[in-house]
């Protein structure tokens, strides 16, 4: 037990004792969260759009101002010929344009169905997308205005957990995890080999301290820090960014734990493999990309192709980004996060396994 | 150090960039990043994230037992965009939602049927999982298309004369989302490459004290850093032809610019990636540290803050202001031109001017810095 204290004790000051690294561990994952939590979104608003009216009549000017007045277009471009448009899409100054024939206004006048056109850039067909659908919302406006007849409710949508559907309630317990999967690979992955790169491994090895020793003495700095970073993160969601936790904290720091020693486990099995700590750099970032990416944040893990959802379960983020989520915002209960959360166990134990193993293998 | 800062020998660069080519060629993990590393992005952006349509999974209670609400229940079960979990009651719904099973449950009322006879239907209730926006808002518009594609079926629809909208996408008719996501993640590997490389080498020269042994060499400072920058600007290219060549014959990704624009571009955008590499193992000298700073200044801006995936329009003022030091943003665009639309040079020469600039800014900066610790 002495001897573990000692161990874990001068790991906590090879982290900290240069003041570059130390503002390294805790800097640059505060300043990404305030740049990236606001930056996320997949909503597209503030769109210039452009318009090419050859009617020019009541209705056209009628769907221009709705168009106008909506808090999801910035600003209307005139055009005024196609060359205009082909332009002004290709340059990008616009993602889309509403091509109004002319006849719209006649054929509006007499009761009749007409159509507009939308010309969008494919270059940005997400976004265009969206565009597109809001533009349609607005024209089949029109139609029910015209004829005064009220448009029946149909659908009654609410969102749950989230009323407005604001992003950085969604971004801020994901970057939780994504910043903690970075931190946490990138400081146990290069704890050994630096020792090895720097030559105090040989001297390590002839102390006292066993295998298990030496490997937990590296473990509990790093989750000490992912620890502390999730408890920053937490406190400024809820203080500066206004993002309810609503979950138990018991059960979250639970879950967090979990979490962190899957990802120590990944970072120790990089290190024990490479000889310098260049290669445990690269090695633990050619794992954290598919680890952030395949997490569900960027894109819905569902819309993966099957092999690569097989492959997926291997990931920890990706059972742990769902719970973040859901901890903070729907109070998930215990039986639920451990439902999500046993196969992160089982990686634990297979990453800090197998590299306690190579740890061995390679002493000799 | 010589004195001459400019002087530039030809020999002597030339034994250089051996022995910094010989190093990249004896490490494997200078090979990796170059080489797998961007297969590897290659294949995750092309095959892991994908922002086009898929089914979700939803949760369905029918209260009513008419032949209306059993046509419209119908009518949601064949949709292929959804996949429907049914249950006679909200409540174990509603905790499938908690755990995060399902995204949406979708309520057809009591006396549904019945309304529709009155011709005063009662509003079918859909109640999504906010805690994850984007899949909200694409469960409520699928429900809604399929509910107003039946309404119509039904003869429901009121006599209004109606506005129809014809889209027409350009140059991505079929809205593959590879199209953009492929020219983005070229952006990502080189700039991994000029800056996460090139800071890592640099910094462990600084960190093993070998740089201080080349400063005692006659070589001139010029020469020193274009020893380092040649090479993993080769590398930089080389793999960016590679990723171009993938996302070609593997993903069906259209080049319909020329060879030279594409060619151009990459070398401009280049110049700021390797700076920024340059000036970031300058001022820290530890390799640690010089790898987070690559990644929370070259990595993540490059993917968060570049119109890559989020678009710039959409964020706030202030970060929209920030955007404009990441010199990716200058890169996505015209990028995903020269694949998808084809050359328009107008827009290139704007984006290179701007990519030249922050290259020389960071170049400048790189230059500073090393000085200064050398006195």
């Amino acid at each position: 037990m002495g001897r573990l204290k000692a161990i874990t004790i001068k790991e906590f000051w090879a982290l900290v004792r240069d003041p570059k690294a130390r503002m390294g561990l805790f800097l640059p994952p505060l300043l990404q969260l305030f740049l990236f939590s606001y930056a996320a979104t997949l909503e597209v608003r503030n769109i210039d759009l452009g318009l090419y009216d050859m009617s020019s009549g009541r209705y056209s000017q009628e769907l221009v101002q709705r168009l106008d007045g909506s808090p999801n277009f910035k600003r209307i471009e005139v055009l005024h010929s196609p060359e205009d448009l082909r332009q002004a899409i290709e340059d990008q100054d616009v993602i889309a344009a509403i091509v109004i024939e002319q006849d719209f206004d006649r054929r509006m006048a007499s009761g009749q169905s007409a159509e507009i056109g939308v010309v969008l850039d494919g270059r940005r067909s997400n976004a265009a997308q969206i565009v597109a659908a809001y533009v349609t919302r607005v024209a089949s406006g029109i139609g029910a205005q015209v004829s005064n007849l009220p448009e029946p409710e149909g659908l009654r949508v609410t969102n749950l957990y989230n009323p407005s559907l604001d992003f950085v309630w969604f971004n801020l317990p994901s970057l939780i995890v994504m910043l903690g999967v970075i931190t946490s690979i990138a400081v146990t992955g290069l704890s050994i080999s630096r020792e090895r790169e720097l030559g105090s491994f040989d001297q390590l090895m002839v102390s006292p301290l066993r295998v298990h020793e030496i490997l937990l003495g590296k473990m509990l700095p790093a989750l000490g820090f992912g620890l502390l970073n999730g408890a920053i993160f937490i406190a400024a969601a809820q203080l500066i960014f206004d993002v309810p936790f609503r979950g138990s904290y018991a059960v979250f720091f639970a879950a967090l734990i979990v979490f962190n020693i899957a990802l120590i486990g990944v970072g120790m099995f990089v290190s024990s493999l490479s000889r310098t700590q260049q290669q445990a750099f690269l090695g633990s970032f050619l794992l954290t990309i598919p680890i952030i990416m395949l997490s569900g944040f960027a894109s819905p893990v569902e819309n993966m192709p099957e092999w690569l959802q097989v492959l997926n379960h291997a990931n920890p983020a990706m059972y742990f980004l769902p719970v973040a989520q859901s901890i903070f915002l729907k109070a998930m209960p215990l039986s639920a996060v451990i439902s999500w959360m046993w196969p992160v166990v089982l990686i634990a134990i297979v990453t800090l396994s197998a590299s306690a193993w190579l740890f061995r293998a390679r002493m000799e | 150090m010589s004195g001459n800062l400019a002087r530039l020998d030809r020999r002597r660069l030339a034994a250089l960039i051996r022995k910094e080519t010989v190093q990249i060629v004896r490490d494997p993990s200078t090979l990796l990043i170059a080489f797998v590393l961007p297969i590897l992005l290659l294949f995750i952006f092309g095959f892991g994230v994908s922002l086009d349509a898929n089914s979700i999974r939803v949760g369905m209670v029918v209260q009513d037992s008419s032949p209306q609400a059993n046509s419209l229940a119908q009518a949601l079960r064949a949709s292929p965009y959804l996949e429907i979990e049914e249950s006679p009651t909200v409540q174990p719904l509603r905790d499938r939602m908690v755990a995060n099973r399902i995204r949406a449950m979708i309520v057809i009322p009591q006396d549904f049927g019945a309304s529709i006879d009155r011709r005063a239907p009662l509003p079918i209730q859909v109640a999504t999982d906010g805690s994850q926006p984007n899949t909200a808002n694409f469960a409520a518009a699928y429900v809604q298309g399929i509910y107003g594609t039946w309404v119509e079926q039904q003869g429901m629809a009121p006599g209004v004369p109606t506005v129809t909208v014809n889209t027409r996408y350009w140059w991505n008719p079929e809205l593959k989302s590879r199209f953009f996501l492929i020219p983005g993640s070229i952006t990502i590997v080189m700039t991994m490459i000029g800056t996460l490389l090139t800071a890592l080498v640099v910094a462990r020269e600084w960190e093993r004290g070998t740089l201080e042994a080349m400063m005692a060499t006659p070589i001139s400072m010029t020469e020193f850093i274009a020893s380092k920058l040649i090479p993993y600007f080769v590398l930089g290219m080389g793999s960016m032809a590679l990723c171009t060549v993938l996302g070609i014959v593997v993903f069906g990704v259209p080049l319909r610019g020329s060879v030279f624009a594409l060619f151009l571009l990459a070398s401009a955008f280049l110049v700021p990636a390797l700076g920024l590499g340059l000036f970031i193992s300058a001022a820290t000298k530890n390799q640690f540290v010089a790898s987070q700073a690559a990644l929370f200044s070259g990595f993540l801006p490059s993917f968060l803050l570049s119109g890559f995936i989020f678009e710039i329009s959409s964020m706030p003022r202030m970060i929209q202001a920030v955007t404009y030091l990441v010199p990716a943003r200058y890169f996505i665009p015209p990028l995903q031109t020269v694949f998808i639309a084809g050359d328009a040079w107008g827009m290139f020469a704007r984006n290179i001017a701007a990519m030249l600039t922050f290259g020389a800014l960071f170049f400048l900066l790189a230059y500073r810095t090393t000085r200064r610790s050398l006195d």
